[in-house]
């Protein structure tokens, strides 16, 4: 396991390799279809410091409020290819060197990962508590009142959050890989 | 007799249906897992993202928290006796949706299509989502899924024939269809998953006799032998794929594979699939007028 705190130099990040194991510690912040779409169009500056060397999460929360502050009750990752169209620009826009959700990326992705010297962390779908208990403050929220709680940009501090890297800087993709296998499998069963 | 719905031990017997729902995963499912993660080889990717897996089911029991952030589309299947009013039902429901909600078991997940507008409770247009069925029996059953975006998203439709496939209208051209969709799936819908096939019907009757294999357990058998042979098949030759516990590779892709069949048009052919992820939350509720159970 690679203990990994944010925010995370360019250098450090090209060490890492496809199928490596990291602990994420340090602050991010959660952004998943309304967010992309927004950093795409609009590019705001108020995300620019907060996402600079650091990760984004493709996370919609289960959150709860008590004595007026914010708790991250259960909080996996969604579905990352729904921003393909806008996570390469971003990457770059921004200067993010993480990517994390599930499922992994596609071309675009792996290209801007490649260029910019960042790459994609796998989170395991549906253990939505566990990573809950990793995030350990809640700093602050954008968009809440826009976007609603699953879409907001939540700004959490994470410590211990277990990854795996899955597409790295160096043009490798584990999908890619797993994908290229599978196709193999599956046209011999059905006979094409 | 007519049965007596008290509204208000309706509701909260509903709210506790949905916590289970949304924090404990069936016996049957975990069971399923824990072999899964056995048969996997010691220290691989698959191994440990199985024993992840069921680390946070044990935690989400535990802490009565749920168990994915997702708590997906609520759809009620709702079995009633003779005479009970679906207006007081769904009302009742709407409530414990919305404490539910309030309790944090559920993400507020209902979004308005035409605004962006999140309601904020789970409530709203086809929200929950209801089936009914009436019965001879002095209970009201409710049977709860909670089905995750990511699943819903890899669930396919196609119709036969289908000459990209060289599938005909029959079991084998289901079988080809449902190699293919698991296959473009990968690891997006939260594998290893479960496989809810429904053939024949039209585009809706078709999906919800394929959403309805969901509620039936992964070690039970089939009544129709033909459909039987069919789901070992597909067991047997989807975990072959190799796509593995979300699509890192391995041994376990599926946990089960569930088939139904409805009568279809001569002229439509269709072959329709519920995927449901790892985190396969259903529970039902048995609520009678002196007792409550749930399973």
């Amino acid at each position: 396991m690679i203990k990994i705190n944010l925010p995370v130099s360019e250098a450090d990040i090209r060490k890492l390799k496809m199928g490596d194991e990291v602990s994420l510690n340090g602050i991010m912040l959660t952004g998943r279809d309304a967010a992309h779409s927004w950093m795409f169009k609009d590019k705001p500056d108020e995300v620019r410091e907060l996402l600079k060397d650091t990760v984004i999460y493709h996370c919609g929360p289960v959150v709860k409020k008590t004595n007026d502050e914010w708790h991250f009750v259960a909080a996996g990752p969604t579905t990352s290819i729904r921003e393909e169209p806008y996570e390469g620009q971003v990457i770059k826009e921004y200067g993010i060197r993480g990517v994390m959700g599930k499922g992994g990326m596609g071309e675009k992705t792996l290209k801007a990962l490649n260029e910019n010297g960042s790459v994609y962390f796998h989170a395991v779908g549906g253990a939505a508590t566990l990573q809950g208990q990793a995030v350990k403050k809640v700093h602050g929220v954008i968009k809440l009142e826009e976007f609603g709680v699953p879409e907001a940009l939540w700004i959490i501090e994470v410590e211990d959050f277990q990854a795996v890297v899955t597409m790295d800087s160096h043009g490798n993709s584990l999908h890619k890989e797993i994908k290229a296998a599978s196709d193999k499998v599956a046209n011999e069963l059905i006979g094409i | 007799m007519s049965f007596k719905l008290d509204v208000d031990r309706f509701r909260d017997a509903v709210v506790e249906l949905i916590r289970k729902a949304s924090t404990q995963l069936p016996a049957d499912v975990m069971k399923a897992m824990e072999t899964a993660r056995d048969n996997e080889e010691k220290g691989s990717p698959a191994n440990s993202v199985l024993d992840y897996m069921l680390k946070n089911a044990d935690a989400a029991k535990v802490n009565s928290t749920p168990i994915c952030q997702d708590t997906g589309t609520n759809i009620y299947f709702i079995t009633i006796p003779e005479g009970v009013s679906l207006r007081k039902i769904e009302s009742a429901v709407a409530d414990a949706t919305r404490i539910a909600t309030g309790n944090a078991y559920l993400r507020p997940n209902a979004v308005d299509s035409v605004t962006g507008k999140n309601s904020g409770d789970n409530t709203g247009v086809m929200a929950p989502y209801y089936h009914y069925e009436e019965w001879d029996k002095p209970t009201i059953k409710v049977e709860l899924m909670l089905k995750g975006g990511g699943c819903e998203n890899v669930s396919d439709q196609y119709k036969l024939p289908d000459s990209r496939l060289k599938a005909d209208r029959n079991l084998d051209g289901v079988y080809k269809c449902i190699i293919d969709a698991i296959n473009k799936a990968q690891g997006l819908g939260c594998a290893p998953g479960v496989a809810g096939i429904g053939i024949g019907g039209d585009r809706t009757s078709g999906m919800v006799t394929a959403k309805k294999q969901l509620f039936r357990k992964l070690n039970d058998t089939n009544s129709d032998p033909e459909l039987e042979k069919l789901e070992n098949r597909l067991y047997t030759d989807l975990n072959k794929l190799g796509i593995g516990p979300m699509g890192f590779g391995g041994l376990t892709t599926v946990l089960g594979v569930k088939v139904g069949a409805a009568h279809r048009l001569p002229a439509s052919f269709f072959v329709s699939l519920a995927y449901s992820c790892w985190a396969d939350r259903r529970c039902t509720m048995f609520y009678s007028e002196s007792e409550v159970s749930y399973d």
